[in-house]
């Protein structure tokens, strides 16, 4: 607790951990897209999500060690992961989206704990990154660091959330996956593939994760088991912001990206992962105790 | 007493429509008053504010002589007041029998009480109760594999287990063969009149709710449109022009 | 019964076999021990997930506490904290048989007392939540625990804990603990059993067919949730104690709070053998923990990823378990018989 002592003594440390904090934030909120599409869309809460974003990592990793530069790992890496993800959903999910929540979670949690096991047969468990190799940017006189891939990856989050917005209300796709996320009976009655609609989805959501391991491996490390803690962070932005509006999703990454900082330099890094999943349930808890406030429940 | 249910100026609105407006009415302990109106015009909205279901947004709701506008369904039913559905709501997976065990009224509120065995007086209650229903030859079947009409018929049973002050009907009828409406009818006033429950119910068969109901009020856009005698009522022209000119 | 002479002595014969099996397999006794964990397990997930509809990811909370718990209470009876650490394990944590088995003892019971109390103070929050909100936020739960004890110093951090050494031989050892867990899945079966045939049983079914109807009839839902869990954290407090004990070595995340591992299996066993009976749990527990010892045995090095495997199968393709598949057969049959001569 002495570190809080240190924000308010030298206020430019909170400043750093401020920004760092918000751009690392607009990473977790990448994978949020992914995950509120799919759950507004599918009705499905994807445990596999965390694992999706290490997949992620790893081409990239591997992309960086073939002699390219990890960014192109961005779109490459989304490019497997979507063949992957509709891959997955013919093998399994489509058995599983019309049935009910549990059983999806389930579902998808064995799909996790399957990927991460391959991942630790064939990646090994080491952790690993991908030097960028783009430097820092220094402010106020040296005061503040601001790493450029950060940067960059914060202007690839704006970029990508506004090229879905777009294609989800403009192509005729969108528009398909739209109608199915408001009455998937509705929708077939009028002509539109479901199944397909489903397929893309589920792998647009995997692409979306795999173009955030990119990031992630840039700007930090990853390894096999690692992955639960970015489905946590997914699911707790959805649950805040809500599954249909995509600028309150990126507030909330923001926003945790933020928090998640500051705790983890006031309560220390060995307790960081400890304070995310206790957040989950503190705000479940207290959005649960709000709705009930007014009779109602979280359902 | 002389009123059981007392409904004091309810209003409620869902997002911009006003689903009740302004609505009072009042049920003497020992009636049978019926709840009528075309679709949509509020109706079910007016139950749920009743028992719980949401938060009304203006006007009380008073049950023997206790304010209950704040309290939560489970408080509300504590109190004696139950309602039924339109869509059957009964425990599917377990047996008839279990479900009126289950729904037996209780006083005691204690451990010995949870851990208990189900006393053979619930049980001799509860076969005499589906007996009532005419449900007893199918006690043994999951709830779930039940008619529509046989699953009204142990909701139905269900509440009366519980021994209520007072219930709410949405819809009695509704569902079941028309050869058998009569035999509800009879069940609904042996109820009434056996077993000292007060009804409200809310009906979209005349004929039922004529021969049912000794006070009606009649709903239509929300608000509410006329309240009398079934005879009254029957020939209110205003009540004739809500049936007949709403969609 | 037509069939209760049968059940009778196959339960008889159950029962002998249990006792038996240590002396007719000697060398498997530390894995049949752990198939009663299993059973354990499988019967306090099925309290709420099957019985009573609450899916539960995070009862390994309260296996991992009492873990501590009874290591804590053992290890600050007789010895300082950081001398204890300092040895870990060696000949001077050396501990009587009396000493033992009264530290053992207190420290089961003062895990029992912790976790039941954990159970009621989180239950009237945690289980306000309905449905798959209940089931992420116990994942997180389960999580959390493993998470913050890895951080805690006097429970030994990342480092985990050493339980005393047992008193006395191996084979002693071993028997000791294939017994015990064998009677607490007795006990915790018979328990079930019996709660089942009262009116907990019919109010827990009722919360999970219609919790809203379960409470628009007057039930107080609250109260019996959280006995159910309270119910799960004493057997499982008991099961996680004696299993520390059993390791000899706790890890925070791997051993004790072993979310991903025990914490999903109980969820699967309970599924693969029928959630919602009372034999399914112990069925699918006995299968389950068959089928893994298979695995680690004939797929060294790829026995995670084939068990990944089989938890899709199992939920994707046996959601009804095995129990649950046999009952729906019954019931198609006795819904058949009745269809003719419906009025209604």
């Amino acid at each position: 607790m002495d570190n809080a002592r240190i924000l308010v003594d030298a206020p430019i440390f909170a400043l750093q951990l401020l920004v760092d904090g918000l751009l690392v934030g607009a990473i977790f909120a990448l994978a949020a897209f992914g995950m509120a599409l799919v759950w507004g869309v599918m009705n499905i809460i994807n445990v596999v999500q965390g694992e999706f974003v290490i997949l992620g990592g790893f081409v990239t990793v591997y992309l960086a060690s073939a002699g390219f530069h990890p960014m192109f790992g961005v779109p490459i890496a989304a490019l497997v992961l979507f063949v992957l993800g509709v891959i997955i959903y013919r093998a399994v999910i489509f058995r599983v989206v019309e049935r009910d929540l549990f059983t999806s979670i389930l579902a998808t949690f064995g799909i996790s704990i399957l990927l991460q096991q391959l991942m630790n047969q064939l990646f090994g468990a080491d952790i690993r990154n991908a030097v960028s190799g783009f430097g820092t940017v220094l402010l106020f006189d040296g005061d503040i660091a601001i790493s450029v891939i950060k940067l960059i990856a914060f202007a690839i989050v704006f970029a990508v959330g506004a090229i879905l917005v777009v294609f989800l209300k403009s192509s005729r796709l969108g528009q398909a996956i739209r109608a199915t996320a408001q009455n998937p009976r509705a929708a077939k009655i009028v002509g539109v593939d479901t199944d397909r609609v489903y397929a893309t989805t589920y792998g647009l959501n995997a692409a979306l994760c795999g173009a955030t391991g990119a990031l992630v491996v840039m700007t930090w490390v990853i390894h096999p088991f690692i992955g639960l803690i970015y489905t946590v962070r997914s699911f707790m932005i959805v649950v805040v912001a809500g599954v249909g509006n995509l600028a309150a999703v990126v507030a909330a990454g923001l926003g945790l990206g933020a928090v998640e900082n500051f705790a983890g330099f006031i309560l220390g890094a060995e307790f960081q992962a400890a304070f995310v999943f206790s957040l989950l349930v503190i705000i479940l808890l207290w959005r649960n105790f709000r709705l009930s406030r007014h009779r109602k429940v979280l359902r | 007493m002389t009123i059981l249910l007392e409904v004091e100026g309810v209003s409620k609105s869902f997002g911009g429509v006003v689903a009740n407006r302004n609505i009072s009415l009042s049920v003497a302990p020992g009636k049978v008053v019926g709840l009528i109106g075309p679709n949509g015009s509020g109706k079910t909205t007016l139950f749920n504010s009743i028992v719980g279901y949401h938060p009304i947004d203006a006007g009380s709701v008073t049950f023997s002589g206790q304010k209950i506008s704040r309290l939560r369904v489970p408080q509300i039913a504590r109190l004696g007041l139950l309602r039924t559905f339109q869509q059957t709501h009964i425990y599917a997976k377990m047996n008839c029998t279990k479900n009126m065990q289950i729904s037996a009224a209780t006083r005691d509120r204690g451990l010995r009480h949870m851990f208990g065995r189900v006393d053979a007086e619930v049980t001799g209650k509860a076969e005499r109760l589906l007996e009532f229903v005419g449900l007893y030859p199918k006690r043994e079947q999951l709830a779930g594999d039940l008619s529509f009409g046989q699953q009204k018929l142990l909701e139905f049973a269900m509440a009366l287990m519980s021994e209520p002050k007072m219930l709410l009907l949405d819809e009695p009828t509704a569902g079941i063969n028309p050869t058998l409406i009569n035999g509800m009818i009879d069940r609904l006033k042996k109820a009434n009149s056996e077993l000292g429950i007060t009804l409200l119910v809310i009906e979209h068969n005349m004929r039922v709710i004529m021969n049912l109901a000794e006070h009606i009020y009649c709903l239509a856009h929300g608000e509410l449109l006329a309240e009398g005698a079934p005879e009254v009522i029957r020939g209110d022209q205003r009540v004739i022009d809500a049936y007949l000119g709403a969609h | 019964m037509r069939y209760s002479g049968i059940r009778q002595g196959a339960y008889v014969l159950l029962g002998l076999g249990a006792l038996a099996a240590p002396m007719v397999f000697p060398a498997y006794q530390a894995q049949l021990a752990v198939l009663w964990l299993m059973v354990v397990l499988a019967l306090t997930w099925d309290i709420m997930g099957g019985q009573m509809g609450y899916n539960s990811f995070g009862n390994i909370v309260y296996f991992g506490l009492g873990m501590y718990v009874t290591a804590v209470v053992q290890r600050d009876l007789f010895f300082d904290v950081e001398e204890y650490a300092a040895v870990a394990g060696g000949i001077d944590a050396q501990l009587s048989v009396l000493q033992y088995f009264a530290g053992l003892s207190l420290g089961l019971l003062a895990a029992t007392v912790v976790c039941v109390l954990v159970a009621a103070l989180l239950g009237s929050g945690i289980l306000g939540l309905r449905g798959h909100y209940f089931a992420i936020c116990t994942l997180g739960l389960g999580v959390a625990a493993g998470e913050i004890a890895s951080g805690m110093d006097y429970v030994g951090a990342g480092s985990g804990l050493v339980t005393p050494l047992y008193p006395a031989d191996a084979d002693s050892r071993g028997a000791f603990f294939y017994f015990y867990f064998l009677a607490l899945a007795t006990i915790t079966l018979l328990t079930l059993r019996g709660l089942y045939a009262r009116r907990f049983g019919l109010a827990i079914n009722s919360i999970r067919d219609n919790e809203d109807k379960a409470e628009a009839m007057g039930l107080q839902t609250t109260r019996y949730k959280t006995m159910a869990w309270c119910i799960s954290a004493f057997f499982l407090a008991l099961a996680g104690g004696a299993y520390g004990n059993l390791i000899g070595f706790i890890d925070p995340i791997d051993v004790a709070f072993a979310g991903s591992t025990l914490g999903v299996w109980m969820v699967l066993m309970a599924i693969l053998g029928g959630k919602g009976t009372l034999w399914g749990p112990v069925i699918g527990a006995a299968i389950f923990h068959l089928t893994q010892e298979i695995f680690w045995t004939y797929l060294l090095g790829w026995q995670r990823v084939a068990l990944g495997f089989l938890i899709i199968v199992i939920v994707v393709f046996f959601p009804r378990g095995i129990l649950g598949w046999f009952r729906e057969r019954r019931h198609r049959y006795v819904v058949a018989q009745d269809a003719s001569g419906d009025p209604a």
